[in-house]
C-alpha cells in the first residue's frame, strides 16, 4: 500500500492541524493589507498631479510583473532590517503578500470607481461636497460592492500563494509537511493532505464568490 | 441693490477642443427672475448651466454670482483663478437638477436630501431631517422617505432630486431638461413642483427645457441660444408670438410642429 | 565604490543563472499553451466524459497551490520510482499549472466567437473539427492574446518557485549570494530587475504577436 492511513493519523496530520491557523491568518492579514493599500493606490493613481500618479502606476506595474518570492526576500532580508525593524518571518511574509496583491486589488478598485456614472460626480459637485466627501460618501459606496467578488478572487489567489512563506521559514502548512517528510521519509501523505486542503478551500471559496456575485446582481435592479 | 443681477455672464467662452460651445457669452439674470433657455440640440444650453455649476471650467470671460466672481478671486486688485475654497463658497449659492436625476442610489430618499446639509453645511442631523421631511412633503413624497431611488418612478426620483437641491438653500436653481428622461405621464408631476417653486417661493430659476408651453407659462424671459450665443431674448409672449430673428422663427416652427 | 563593484558582480552572477529561468519559462510556456488549447477545447466537448475530465484538470491545478504541486512532483514522484531531473519537474509542474488557467482563457475566447461564424461554417458543410481548427480558433486566438500575455508574465514570476526545489535559477543564485554576502537589498534588487527585464521582453513579444495576428484578421487591436 502506497498510502498509509495509520501514518496519516499518527504523524502526517497532527502537525498540520497545529499550523493550519498560520496559513489562514497569513491569508487574512495579508488580504487586509492588500485591501487597504490597494484602495490607497487606486486613489493616488487618480491624483491630478503626475508627480504622484506616475510613480504609483510605475510601482503597480513593477510589483505586478516581478516574482512574489523575490519580493518576500526583499521585505524580509532587506526592507525590514533597513527600517530597523526586527522582522519575524511571519510579519515579513504577510507584508510582502499584502503589498504584492495590493497592486491587483488597486486595479479592481479602479475598475469599480470608473464604472460609477459621471452624473454621480456631477451631482456631488452640485451639492458642494469636498473631494474626499465625494469619494467616501458618494463614489466608493457605489464602486466597491460590485467589485467584492473580484476582490474575493484575489483573496483566494493570495491564499494559494501563502506556501511561499515557507521560503523564509514560516512554519505554515507546506513547510510543516516538508519537515514531516524529511524525518519520516514519507512525503506522499503530508503533501497530499496540504494539496487537498488548498483544493477544497479554494473550491469552496470560489463557489461562495459565485453565490455572492448572484446575490449582488439580484440586489441591484438593472 | 436688488437691481444687481444675481448671475452675470460676461464674455464667457468655453470650447471642447476645436468646438466653441459658448462664444463670448453675455447674460444677466435678475434676482428671482425665471428664465428659460431654449435652442437646438448642441447649442450649448447644458454647457451654460454646467459652467455655472462649476462642473465644466470656462476658458475665458467671467461669471459673477450674487456679487462674487465664480471662477476667479480678486487678489491685490487683480483677478486670479479661484481656488477650491473660493469655488466652494460661491458654488453654494447655486443648485442644479439634472436630466438623469443623479440621485445617490445607495441612500434612501431622505438621506439623499439630508446628506449634503449635514456634511457640507454642517447642519445638525435633527434639523436637516426636519427640513428634508418638509421638502419631501412639498414635492409630494411624504410616503417615500425611506425608499431607495431604484424603488421610485422617474417622476418621483426627479422630485427627490429637486428637494435635494433645495435643501442646500441655493439662491439660484438650474433645471437641465429635467423632464426629458421621463415617461410622458410623469412629466406633469415634476412640472407641477417647478410651478409651485416659481409661484410660491423667492427663487431665481434658470430652466433649460423643450416644453415650450411650460416655458411660456412660467418664465419672465426666454433666451433663444444657438452657436454658443444668445440669438434673441425677451418676454415669452413676444418671443413665441413675434420672434424677430429668422433663426428663432425656424427653431420654434420646427419644435412646435412636432 | 565598493557597492558599485558588487552590484556589477551580482548582476553578472545572476545573469549567468538567467538561462535556467528562461529555459524553464519557455519550456513551461510551450507545455502550458498545448494544455490550454487541448483542455480548453475539451471543456467544450460534446462528450460528457471529456468535459468532466477537462474540468477536473482545470479545477485541480488551479485549486491546489502551485508550490504545493511542485513539491509534490519533486518529493513524491521518486517514491513511485519516477526519477525526473529537477528542471523537468519545474517545467512540467509550472506548465500544467499555467495550462489550467490557460484552458479557461481558451474556453472563454472560443465561446466569445460570434455564433454566425459557426452557422456560416455549417452552411459550407465544414465538419465540426474543421470548423474549430479553420474558422473558430484563428479568430479566438486574437482574443486570447492579451490574457495569454498576462499568463506568460505570471508564469515567468512563478519560475522563481523552482529555486525551492534545488534548481539554480536567478532566485536560487540570489538567495545563495544573500547567504554568502549578506548584502540582501543589493542582491535582491538586482534580481528583481533581471526579472523585470525578462517581463518586458515578454510584453514586447506578446505585443508584436498580437499585432501580427490582428493584422491577419484585418484588425489591429484585440477583440473587445
Ligand atoms: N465633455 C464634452 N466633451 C466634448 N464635447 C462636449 C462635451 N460636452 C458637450 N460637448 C459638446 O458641446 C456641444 C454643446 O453641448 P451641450 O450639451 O451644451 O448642448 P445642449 O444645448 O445642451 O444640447 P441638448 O439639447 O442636446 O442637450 C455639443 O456639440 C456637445 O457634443
Ligand atoms: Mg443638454
Amino acid at each position: 500500500m502506497i498510502w498509509n492511513w495509520e501514518f496519516v493519523w499518527a504523524e502526517a496530520l497532527p502537525p498540520l492541524l497545529k499550523v493550519v491557523h498560520i496559513t489562514v491568518l497569513a491569508t487574512l492579514y495579508g488580504f487586509a493589507i492588500a485591501a487597504v493599500l490597494g484602495l490607497l493606490l487606486a486613489l493616488l493613481r487618480r491624483a491630478p498631479v503626475r508627480l504622484v500618479s506616475w510613480p504609483v502606476v510605475g510601482f503597480i506595474e513593477y510589483v505586478r510583473s516581478t516574482p512574489l518570492l523575490i519580493q518576500i526576500y526583499i521585505v524580509y532580508f532587506g526592507l525590514l532590517p533597513a527600517l530597523d525593524l526586527d522582522p519575524t518571518p511571519f510579519f515579513a511574509g504577510v507584508l510582502a503578500l499584502g503589498i504584492h496583491f495590493s497592486t491587483y486589488t488597486s486595479e479592481v478598485y479602479r475598475a469599480g470607481i470608473e464604472s460609477v456614472p459621471r452624473g454621480q460626480w456631477e451631482a456631488a459637485t452640485a451639492l458642494n461636497f469636498r473631494l474626499t466627501q465625494k469619494m467616501f460618501r458618494v463614489i466608493l459606496p457605489q464602486a466597491i460592492p460590485p467589485v467584492i467578488p473580484a476582490l474575493g478572487n484575489y483573496l483566494v489567489a493570495m491564499f494559494k500563494e501563502t506556501p511561499l512563506l515557507a521560503a523564509i521559514g514560516v512554519l505554515e502548512l507546506l513547510l510543516t509537511a516538508k519537515n514531516t517528510g524529511s524525518y519520516t521519509f514519507r512525503y506522499i501523505e503530508p503533501f497530499t493532505i496540504v494539496g487537498v486542503f488548498f483544493l477544497i478551500m479554494s473550491i469552496v471559496a470560489s463557489l461562495g464568490i459565485l453565490r455572492l456575485e448572484d446575490w449582488l446582481k439580484q440586489r441591484r435592479p438593472g | 441693490m436688488s437691481d444687481e443681477p444675481i448671475v452675470q455672464f460676461q464674455g464667457v467662452t468655453k470650447s471642447f477642443g476645436d468646438l466653441v460651445v459658448l462664444d463670448s457669452f453675455d447674460l444677466d439674470v435678475a434676482p428671482n427672475e425665471h428664465i428659460s433657455v431654449i435652442g437646438p440640440s448642441g447649442s450649448g444650453k447644458s454647457t451654460l448651466l454646467r459652467v455655472l455649476m462649476t462642473i465644466e471650467r470656462i476658458d475665458s470671460g467671467t461669471i459673477k454670482v450674487d456679487g462674487d466672481y465664480l471662477w476667479h478671486m480678486e487678489r491685490e486688485g487683480r483677478l486670479v483663478p479661484a481656488n477650491e475654497a473660493h469655488l466652494r463658497k460661491v458654488r453654494g449659492k447655486v443648485g442644479m437638477v439634472f436630466q438623469q436625476f443623479n440621485l445617490f442610489p445607495h441612500m434612501s430618499a431622505l438621506r439623499n436630501v439630508t446628506e449634503a446639509p449635514i456634511h457640507v453645511l454642517g447642519m445638525a442631523k435633527e434639523e436637516a431631517t426636519e427640513r428634508a421631511v418638509e421638502l419631501l412633503n412639498m414635492v409630494g413624497l411624504s410616503d417615500k422617505m425611506e425608499s431607495f431611488p431604484a424603488q421610485l418612478s422617474g417622476g418621483q426620483q426627479q422630485r427627490v432630486a429637486i428637494a435635494r437641491a433645495l435643501a442646500m438653500r441655493p439662491k439660484v436653481m438650474m433645471f437641465d431638461e429635467v423632464t426629458s428622461a421621463l415617461d410622458p405621464e410623469l412629466v406633469g408631476e415634476v412640472l407641477g413642483v417647478m410651478r409651485t417653486l416659481a409661484t410660491e417661493h423667492a427663487l431665481t430659476m434658470i430652466i433649460v427645457t423643450h416644453q415650450m408651453g411650460f416655458a411660456r407659462e412660467i418664465s419672465d424671459r426666454i433666451c433663444f441660444i444657438e452657436g454658443g450665443r444668445i440669438v434673441e431674448q425677451g418676454p415669452p409672449d413676444r418671443i413665441f408670438s413675434a420672434p424677430e430673428s429668422e433663426r428663432t422663427r425656424a427653431f420654434l416652427k420646427a419644435v412646435l410642429e412636432v | 565604490m565598493r557597492e558599485d563593484v558588487s552590484l556589477l558582480v551580482f548582476a553578472r552572477e545572476l545573469l549567468l543563472a538567467a538561462p535556467v529561468t528562461i529555459e524553464i519559462t519557455l519550456g513551461a510556456a510551450v507545455l502550458a499553451f498545448a494544455m490550454s488549447i487541448l483542455f480548453g477545447l475539451a471543456r467544450l466537448s460534446r462528450i460528457w466524459l471529456v468535459r468532466a475530465l477537462a474540468r477536473i484538470y482545470v479545477e485541480f491545478f488551479r485549486g491546489s497551490s502551485a508550490l504545493v504541486q511542485l513539491f509534490w512532483l519533486f518529493y513524491v514522484l521518486p517514491h513511485f520510482g519516477i526519477l525526473l531531473e529537477p528542471i523537468t519537474v519545474g517545467i512540467v509542474g509550472l506548465g500544467l499549472n499555467a495550462g489550467a488557467y490557460g484552458a479557461e482563457i481558451v474556453r472563454g475566447a472560443v465561446i466569445a466567437v460570434d455564433r454566425g461564424q459557426y452557422e456560416a461554417a455549417t452552411a459550407l458543410n465544414f465538419s465540426r473539427s474543421r470548423t474549430m481548427i479553420r474558422i473558430i480558433l484563428p479568430q479566438a486566438l486574437v482574443a486570447m492574446m492579451p490574457p495569454f500575455g498576462n499568463l506568460f508574465i505570471e508564469l515567468l514570476k512563478g519560475t522563481a518557485l523552482v529555486s525551492l526545489i534545488t534548481i539554480t535559477d536567478i532566485t536560487f543564485r540570489a538567495a545563495q549570494l544573500n547567504v554568502f554576502t549578506l548584502q540582501s537589498m543589493e542582491i535582491f534588487s538586482v534580481a528583481i530587475n533581471v526579472y523585470l527585464v525578462l517581463a518586458l521582453a515578454i510584453i514586447f513579444f506578446m505585443r508584436s504577436m498580437e499585432r501580427r495576428l490582428g493584422r491577419g484578421l484585418g484588425r489591429v487591436g484585440g477583440v473587445s
